[in-house]
């Protein structure tokens, strides 16, 4: 089996194990990081969301082998951060989180999105997070919650 | 002084944005095995043969053979086997588990298990009818006679899934030998326990189930956890090492519960002033293979007959069909959905067929405190519903959109629905059912605990109960500590269904917070123990489905702006407003979160969710083709709560849950209707029906 290598979380890894595993799994069951989650298994729930060199993918449509040399942060690795505890903080204050389930990947969607964009508009916060589920909101909490993250962590992102 | 509108952060908001709530998926033991269901690939039939690989060390077969004691879930009838013996009525149902260390190695097994079935003619009509039930009110044969006309239309609606984001799953291990334990996503933490009970016959003190973080449920993990429950007991009795079984989607959406599709029919008796005097009511529910919950479901679908009106004259009848697809079951609204959209659509046609404002017909038809319900039981607390209605088509704009809509050509619409919700049990269901028993225990510090088995399933009950123990005991929240439910300490408070968490445990927890208050001994161990009683203004036969059906009724008001495509007939919602009245608010921003999550998943059952079978095969298996709303699908939400007291009701509160989801399909649909000027009689709305109805006219 081939050595694999990337950074997760800040640290350089190597995993030896199949390359056709979904990343999901590596992530879950080898280095048992389970804020990542998995809700469909085909790319359309966005609960199992990393950020990739950066930007937002579903981890469990993404095959190991295509994670080495990438950057990989989990939940676990933003939830160390200035921009992590905003996040969480907004979430609070405008109810954006219900069963949870889906919140660390609308977080690391949220994340993707203000770093590419610090203020988005409501139609923008609904683009960036429209490849996450989420059952039990409606959704408007969740766009006040990234709404006021933007305006609490100014000059984060 | 507390203010219980003032909304507290949620206790488990920290580990939930994290990553750290452990749901039932993210719990791992040493030595565990991974359990995988064989299921039936036909809709009906014998099994003739089933061919077993030799199976590799330390991997295991699991099937009815295995049984302890009672192979059948124990639900409401003895008819839901927990592993098939040698009969199959629907694709899906279970015939072994394949269990081991590896899941790779548990598909090749399963890919290697060859069944033989002789194939059986299957039903998917809805005509073997298990369950009968039926109600009159007045004398609908004396309002038939003097009616001047009659008017009759039938409505029907579709499957609805869950779709909670989190799977289903199970883990169980024993503790010791002879004491299992459940570690599941669940609602309903005593009726696994019980169900294991039946299945295993083990004595009450050695099953035990804990509840972990729960990624939504809607019902749908009310009773379908204990059919995994009693699979998985069954295998770890047999092979005694921890088994974990977690459902993928695809699993998940074939063979777990869903909304009734329906078909009822109603008609209308009306005098010579317009006004509905009789009312002649039918409802036929599809069971799928095993009835389940359905027959309680038919009975909340039949007693929501008249909605939010008074008629005087009903006769009501309703049906469980039995058919060869997957077992239906709980989900929010409980059969009620099915019926507020039918008597709702109907109100409106009845009106435009009389060439009446359908505005004003509604009105006056709308119930009065001190009216009779449908069942004859009186509506004893203050109706709030004109001046709610009167509020949502002001802040809608209502009236003037809808002259406006209602021009040629104009595919924009807008609908408005009213709808109640009978809070908890039905009937005396909570004393001759439930009987609930809470538990608080203070310890030496004065730290109080919380012993009850309401889940939080994400609507936040957790950090509510805590807050009402800690209001009522006038101390601070931090003082108050509520873990997650363990059988073990907690006695049974109920099932977390019905909207009536917060009624009813919710009222249990603060009577026994009063009487620990007013018995408060400092730096001393003390317990109190609280059980229901009814409140004695409640009567209720169940042989005649009559008299008070429900303790208290949650009230609202729904509107919803679309705007529909010429070309696609697609649908894009414009703006939603809505008014309740669920007694009096505990954690405004929860009862928020609850509201529009509610009226989302109910205006998508009339409009977007889509789930057929044919010839018992479901056609939408996963989240690519049951499509369910995303963040571009909704639009803003403006949500008025009412100040309306229940005696009975914690600080006065009332059932949410529910509620916020019933009046969601009849206001998109009318919408619907208001846009394309033509009568709508089915859910969902789909482009498909609405270019259907376009079309054939």
């Amino acid at each position: 089996m081939n050595k694999i290598q990337f950074n997760l979380n800040g640290q350089d890894v190597t995993v030896e194990l199949d390359p056709s595993l979904r990343l999901l799994d590596v992530l879950r069951d080898y280095f048992h990081l389970t804020g990542t989650k998995e809700g469909c298994g085909e790319g359309e729930c966005g609960a199992c969301s990393v950020l990739i060199n950066g930007r937002v993918v579903n981890s469990c449509c993404f095959p190991l082998a295509n994670a080495n040399g990438k950057k990989i942060l989990t939940i676990e690795g933003l939830a160390t951060t200035k921009r992590y505890q905003i996040l969480k903080d907004a979430f609070h204050i405008e109810g954006g989180s219900q069963c949870g389930i889906c919140t660390p990947g609308m977080i690391m969607a949220a994340e993707s999105l203000l770093s590419m964009n610090p203020h988005p508009s409501d139609e923008e916060i609904r683009i960036g997070l429209s490849g996450n589920l989420c059952r039990c909101t409606g959704y408007n909490m969740i766009i006040k919650s990234v709404k006021k993250a933007a305006e609490l962590g100014e000059g984060l992102w | 002084m507390f203010d219980p509108k003032k909304s507290t952060p949620k206790i488990d908001h920290e580990e939930k944005c994290s990553g750290q709530a452990k749901y039932v998926s993210d719990i791992y033991f040493d030595n565990m095995l991974f359990a995988k269901t064989v299921r039936s690939s036909i809709v009906k039939g014998k099994i003739l043969d089933i061919f077993v690989p030799e199976l590799p060390e330390d991997y295991y077969i699991v099937d009815h053979r295995d049984v302890v004691k009672e192979n059948y879930v124990k639900m409401v009838f003895k008819d839901w086997p927990v592993f098939t013996v040698d009969t199959v009525n629907y694709i899906g149902e279970p015939i072994m588990l394949v269990v081991g260390p590896d899941k790779q190695v548990i598909d090749e097994i399963i890919s290697q298990i060859k069944i033989t079935y002789q194939d059986e003619e299957p039903i998917f009509d809805l005509v073997k009818s298990v369950a009968h039930k039926s109600f009159t009110k007045g004398n609908f044969k004396e309002a038939s006679e003097k009616a001047v006309r009659s008017i009759k239309e039938t409505f029907q609606t579709g499957y609805q899934e869950q779709a909670y984001i989190e799977p289903q799953g199970m883990l169980a291990y024993l503790e010791e030998e002879g004491k299992i334990t459940l570690i599941g996503s669940m609602q309903c933490p005593y009726y696994i326990k019980n169900a294991v009970i039946n299945t295993l016959g083990y004595p009450e003190d050695k099953v035990r189930v804990i509840q972990p973080a729960v990624g939504g449920a809607f019902g749908g993990k009310e009773e379908f956890p204990s059919t995994i429950a009693c699979q998985l007991a069954t295998a770890v009795v047999k092979i005694k090492r921890p088994i974990k079984m977690i459902f993928e989607r695809e699993e998940d959406m074939l063979v777990t519960t869903k909304r009734h599709p329906s078909t009822i029919t109603l008609e209308a008796k009306i005098d010579e002033n317009n006004k509905v005097i009789g009312l002649k009511a039918n409802v036929g529910l599809d069971a799928g293979a095993y009835i389940g919950l359905s027959a309680v479901v038919l009975s909340r679908a039949m007693l929501a007959v008249t909605d939010a009106y008074t008629i005087a004259n009903l006769d009501v009848s309703g049906d469980v069909f039995i058919t060869n697809t997957v077992p239906t079951g709980a989900f929010r609204g409980f059969g009620s959905p099915q019926m507020i959209f039918a008597i709702e659509m109907f109100m409106n046609h009845l009106a435009k067929d009389l060439g009446v404002d359908p505005y004003t017909f509604r009105l006056s038809h709308l119930v009065k405190q001190g009216d009779l319900t449908s069942t004859s039981g009186i509506f004893r607390d203050p109706i709030l519903m004109k001046d709610m209605i009167t509020k949502a088509a002001e802040i809608s704009d209502y009236h003037h959109k809808t002259q406006e809509y209602a021009k040629p050509n104009v595919y924009k619409g807008i609908g408005m629905s009213w709808f109640l919700h009978g809070c908890g049990f039905t009937g005396d269901g909570e004393s001759t059912h439930i009987k609930s028993r809470v538990r608080l225990v203070k310890d030496e510090k004065d730290v109080v605990y919380l012993y009850i088995v309401a889940v939080d399933m994400g609507q936040g009950a957790r950090t509510a109960l805590k807050r009402v123990v800690a209001m009522a005991l006038d101390i601070p929240n931090e003082q108050v500590v509520f873990d997650y439910p363990d059988t073990d300490e907690a006695p049974d408070s109920g099932p977390t269904v019905a909207s009536r968490t917060m009624m009813i445990v919710g009222h249990l927890l603060t009577k026994a917070a009063q009487k620990l208050k007013a018995n408060w001994k400092k730096g001393q161990h003390q317990e109190v123990i609280e059980q229901y009683q009814q409140p004695d203004y409640i009567n209720w036969d169940e042989s005649k489905l009559q008299g008070d059906a429900y303790p208290a009724y949650s009230w609202g008001v729904n509107v919803v702006e679309v705007e529909i495509s010429p070309v696609t007939y697609e649908v894009q919602l414009v703006g939603i407003w809505s008014v309740y009245d669920v007694g009096k608010t505990i954690d405004e921003r929860m009862v928020i979160g609850q509201a529009d999550g509610g009226i989302t998943q109910g205006i998508a059952y009339g409009y977007l969710e889509n789930m057929r079978h044919e010839k018992g095969k479901l056609r939408q298996k996963n989240l690519t083709d049951y499509i369910i709303p995303t963040s571009m699908d909704m639009p803003p939400m403006e949500t008025i709560l009412m100040d309306n007291p229940f005696l009975y009701g914690p600080y006065g509160a009332k059932g949410v849950g529910e509620l916020t989801f019933v009046g969601g399909a009849p206001a998109v649909a009318l919408a619907i209707e208001n846009a394309i000027k033509r009568k709508v009689n089915r859910i969902p709305a789909t482009p498909e029906y609405i270019m259907e109805l376009i079309n054939n006219e």
